[in-house]
C-alpha cells in the first residue's frame, strides 16, 4: 500500500519533470524504473497540470427544469422546443386575459430570451374543444397577442416574437374533461431561430 | 333543356370522360315524349290520390338492353346490368332524400315481374302496391358509351309523366341517377333537388403528421364528396393544417384557409383546371374563415392584419379590400345573405360571441342571437329566409335556426354529442354539420325539420362542411 502512494507519488513526479523537460533531448531517469500501476481516472485527473477548475453549476433563470446553458447553446431546434426553457402560460375558460400564474410564468420566459438574445420565438395561442372551432381561432390569436404584448411590455423586441393562432386544431391534451382543457388553454412558444 | 344538362356538364367534368362530354353536347340531351299522347293530356304531374299526401312511386332496377345492333334476345353484358342496378337504387335514394314522393320501399318489388322493355309494365301489379308512378329505365350499350332512357308513367292512366334520354361515358353510373333525380324533382314539383352537388369539408383521415415541427401534429387536408357521401376525395396535399373549405357558387373553385405558408393564409383552389390562388398572399396578421359572394366575385374573411380580428371582403384575386368592422370585440364567421346585400358575422362585443348582422357595406350593425355563445352563422337559400348557427346549450353545442322575418329560433339537434359547423343545401332543405355523436367528429346531414338524420363520412375526424350551390 504505502509502495503504491510511493510510486503515484513519484510518477506524478516524474511526469511533471518529463513536462518541465520537454524541450530537451533526453529525459535522464526514466527508464530504469519499474512500471507504475494502471493509473486510475482520478489519479490520471490529479496528474495533468494545471488541473482547471470544474466548472460551477450556474443558478439558471429558470426555476422548475433547470437546463444548462451549453446544452441550450448546442441543442437544435426541434431539441430545444422538445423541453423548451419556455414554458407555456395558460388561460381562463374563453379568456384571453394573463392570470398572476401566468405572468410569472412569462416574468421568466422573458428572462430566457434576455439571456439568448438571439432567438426569435412563435407565439402559439391554444384554445380548449368547447368553443367553436371558428371563433377559437380568433380566440387563440387574441391569446397569442396578449402574451406577446406582456413580453413586449418587459422589454423584449417586437420583432423576435410572432403570433399565430391554431385555435382547438392542435390541443395537446386529448381528454374532454377540464383537466384536459386547462392545458389546451395556452400560449405555447415555440422558438423558430437561434 | 339543352342548357341546364350543358351547364350539368360542365360542372361533372371530374366525373364524367371528355369523351363523354362531347358525346352529351353534340346529341339532343332531352327528347320529346317518346309516347304518343292524348291531346287531352293537361297534366303531366303525378299526384296522390289521397288529399295531402306525397305520390308514391316505385322505382326498379333499370332494365339493362343487349348492345345496339346486337340480336334482340342477345344478353347485355356485366357492365351494363351492373350499371342498371346501380343507377335504378341511386335514384331511389335521390328521389326518397327531398322526400317529395312516397317511395315504396325497394324489397317488396321482388313480387313485381320485372320488366323486360318499356312496353311490357305490370302496371296492375304496382296498382296493387298503391304506387302512384313508376319510373321504367333502360340502359343500353353504344358505338361511344351508353344511352339511358327513362320514363315516368302515371300508374293509374298508364300514361307517360316524364320521359328523357341521356347518353355519355358508363364511367359513372351514379350521376345519371343524380341528374334523372334533379331533372324529375324539377319536371314533377318544381323544385331544384340537390343530388348533384357536393360537399366539400377536412379531415384528419390520412393520419399524416406535421413535418419537421417540435410537436407531433396531425394534418387536415380538404376533401370533396357527392351530397350522400360517395366519391370521396382528396383537394390538397401539402401536409399541413387545411381547414375552413368553401364552394365557389359555380362549385368549381373552394376557397379555404390554410397554415402551409405558416401564418394561416387564404387559397383557392380550382380543382378543375388544377391552379392554386393566394389572394391574402400579402396581407398580414391571420386570414381565415373565407365566404364567397353570392356572384362568386367576391369573397369576405376575417383577418387580424389590423391588430384584432375584423371582417374585410376582397375581391377573388385579393383586390379592392375593404373594412366592414372596426371593434376592439372578436369578429369572425361572415356569411352572405342570398342576395349578397348583407353579412351575417359573430361578434363578442358584447362580452359572449354572438350572431351578428350588417350590410355589405358594413354599415347596419345589429345583434342578432341572444344566446349564451353563438358562431358559425349560415344563411340558407331562398325561399327560406334563415340563418343557421352553433349555440352552446350545455357541455356541448347544438345547431339552431333563426327565421330572420319573425326572430323565431328552432333547435335542429338535441344535445347528441357535439354538434358545429352547419351548412344548408342550396335549396334550403337540409343542412351538413358536424357532430361527435358516433364517437369522432363527422359530417351528417340532416333535413330542415331535423328529421332524416345521415351519417356522410365514417373514416376519421371530419369537421366544417359546407354545400355546392
Amino acid at each position: 500500500m504505502r509502495s503504491r502512494v510511493m510510486s503515484g507519488a513519484a510518477m506524478a513526479l516524474l511526469l511533471s519533470v518529463m513536462a518541465a523537460g520537454c524541450g530537451e533531448k533526453k529525459p535522464p531517469v526514466a527508464r530504469p524504473l519499474p512500471p507504475p500501476p494502471p493509473p486510475t481516472p482520478s489519479a490520471a485527473a490529479t496528474a495533468r497540470p494545471p488541473s482547471p477548475p470544474q466548472p460551477v453549476a450556474e443558478p439558471t433563470v429558470v426555476p422548475p427544469e433547470p437546463i444548462r446553458d451549453n446544452a441550450i447553446a448546442s441543442a437544435s431546434l426541434d431539441e430545444l422546443n422538445r423541453s423548451s426553457p419556455l414554458k407555456p402560460a395558460f388561460f381562463e375558460y374563453d379568456s384571453s386575459e394573463l392570470t398572476t400564474e401566468a405572468q410569472q410564468v412569462l416574468n421568466g420566459n422573458a428572462g430566457v430570451l434576455r439571456k439568448f438574445s438571439s432567438w426569435t420565438v412563435t407565439i402559439e395561442g391554444h384554445c380548449d374543444e368547447r368553443g367553436t372551432a371558428e371563433y377559437n381561432l380568433a380566440l387563440g390569436e387574441r391569446r397569442a397577442v396578449t402574451t406577446r404584448a406582456y413580453l413586449i411590455s418587459l422589454g423584449i423586441a417586437a420583432d423576435r416574437l410572432r403570433t399565430v393562432s391554431y385555435g382547438k386544431e392542435f390541443p395537446f391534451e386529448p381528454g374532454h374533461e377540464e383537466s384536459a382543457y386547462s392545458k389546451n388553454r395556452r400560449a405555447h412558444f415555440v422558438v423558430t431561430a437561434k | 333543356m339543352k342548357r341546364t344538362l350543358l351547364v350539368m356538364g360542365a360542372a361533372s367534368l371530374v366525373l364524367v370522360s371528355v369523351a363523354a362530354q362531347q358525346q352529351q353536347q353534340s346529341q339532343p340531351a332531352g327528347q320529346p315524349p317518346l309516347q304518343p299522347q292524348q291531346p287531352t293530356e293537361i297534366s303531366t304531374t303525378i299526384s296522390s290520390d289521397q288529399a295531402g299526401l306525397p305520390p308514391r312511386f316505385a322505382v326498379p332496377d333499370f332494365i339493362g338492353l343487349a348492345a345496339e345492333g346486337a340480336a334482340s334476345s342477345a344478353k347485355p353484358d356485366a357492365e351494363v346490368a351492373d350499371a342498371a342496378r346501380t343507377i335504378g337504387r341511386v335514384l331511389w335514394d335521390d328521389l326518397n332524400f327531398e322526400r317529395e314522393f312516397a317511395l315504396i320501399p325497394r324489397d317488396v318489388y321482388a313480387t313485381v315481374p320485372a320488366a323486360k322493355s318499356v312496353t311490357d309494365v305490370p302496371f296492375d301489379r304496382w296498382r296493387e302496391l298503391n304506387a302512384d308512378g313508376v319510373i321504367v329505365g333502360t340502359v343500353r350499350k353504344t358505338a361511344t358509351g351508353v344511352r339511358v332512357e327513362v320514363r315516368l308513367f302515371n300508374v293509374r292512366s298508364q300514361q307517360m309523366a316524364f320521359g328523357r334520354e341521356y347518353s355519355g361515358s358508363i364511367a359513372n353510373a351514379r350521376l345519371y341517377a343524380h341528374t334523372i333525380s334533379d331533372d324529375i324533382h324539377q319536371q314533377q314539383r318544381a323544385l331544384r333537388g340537390v343530388a348533384r352537388t357536393k360537399l366539400t369539408f377536412n379531415s384528419d383521415r390520412d393520419g399524416e403528421r406535421l413535418g419537421g415541427t417540435v410537436e407531433n401534429r396531425g394534418v387536415k387536408e380538404i376533401y370533396i364528396a357527392d351530397y350522400d357521401g360517395e366519391n370521396q376525395r382528396r383537394v390538397t396535399t401539402q401536409r399541413s393544417l387545411n381547414i375552413t373549405s368553401t364552394w365557389s357558387p359555380d362549385a368549381r373553385s373552394i376557397a379555404y384557409t390554410s397554415y402551409r405558408r405558416g401564418p394561416p393564409q387564404i387559397f383557392v383552389s380550382n380543382i378543375y383546371q388544377g391552379t392554386l390562388e393566394e389572394p391574402t398572399k400579402n396581407g398580414a396578421g391571420q386570414n381565415w374563415l373565407p365566404a364567397w359572394s353570392p356572384d362568386g366575385t367576391r369573397l369576405a374573411f376575417a383577418s387580424t392584419r389590423d391588430g384584432n380580428s375584423e371582417i374585410y371582403v376582397m375581391d377573388r384575386d385579393g383586390s379592392n379590400l375593404r373594412r366592414l368592422t372596426n371593434n376592439p370585440a372578436i369578429d369572425v364567421s361572415p356569411t352572405w345573405s342570398p342576395s349578397g346585400t348583407q353579412i351575417a358575422f359573430n361578434s363578442d362585443r358584447t362580452g359572449t360571441p354572438q350572431i351578428w348582422i350588417m350590410g355589405a357595406d358594413g354599415l347596419q350593425q345589429r345583434q342578432l342571437t341572444h344566446e349564451p355563445y353563438a358562431d358559425r352563422p349560415t344563411w340558407s337559400a331562398a325561399p327560406f329566409n334563415e340563418i343557421a348557427y352553433t349555440a352552446r346549450t350545455g357541455p356541448g353545442n347544438d345547431i339552431k335556426i333563426l327565421e330572420l322575418a319573425t326572430g323565431a329560433v328552432r333547435q335542429l339537434t338535441f344535445g347528441e354529442g357535439s354538434n358545429e359547423s352547419p351548412a344548408f343545401a342550396p335549396n334550403g332543405r337540409h343542412l351538413a354539420f358536424m357532430s361527435t355523436r358516433a364517437g369522432k367528429a363527422q359530417i351528417f346531414t340532416v333535413a330542415r325539420d331535423g328529421k332524416d338524420l345521415r351519417q356522410v363520412t365514417k373514416t376519421g375526424n371530419n369537421y366544417q362542411p359546407d354545400w355546392s350551390k
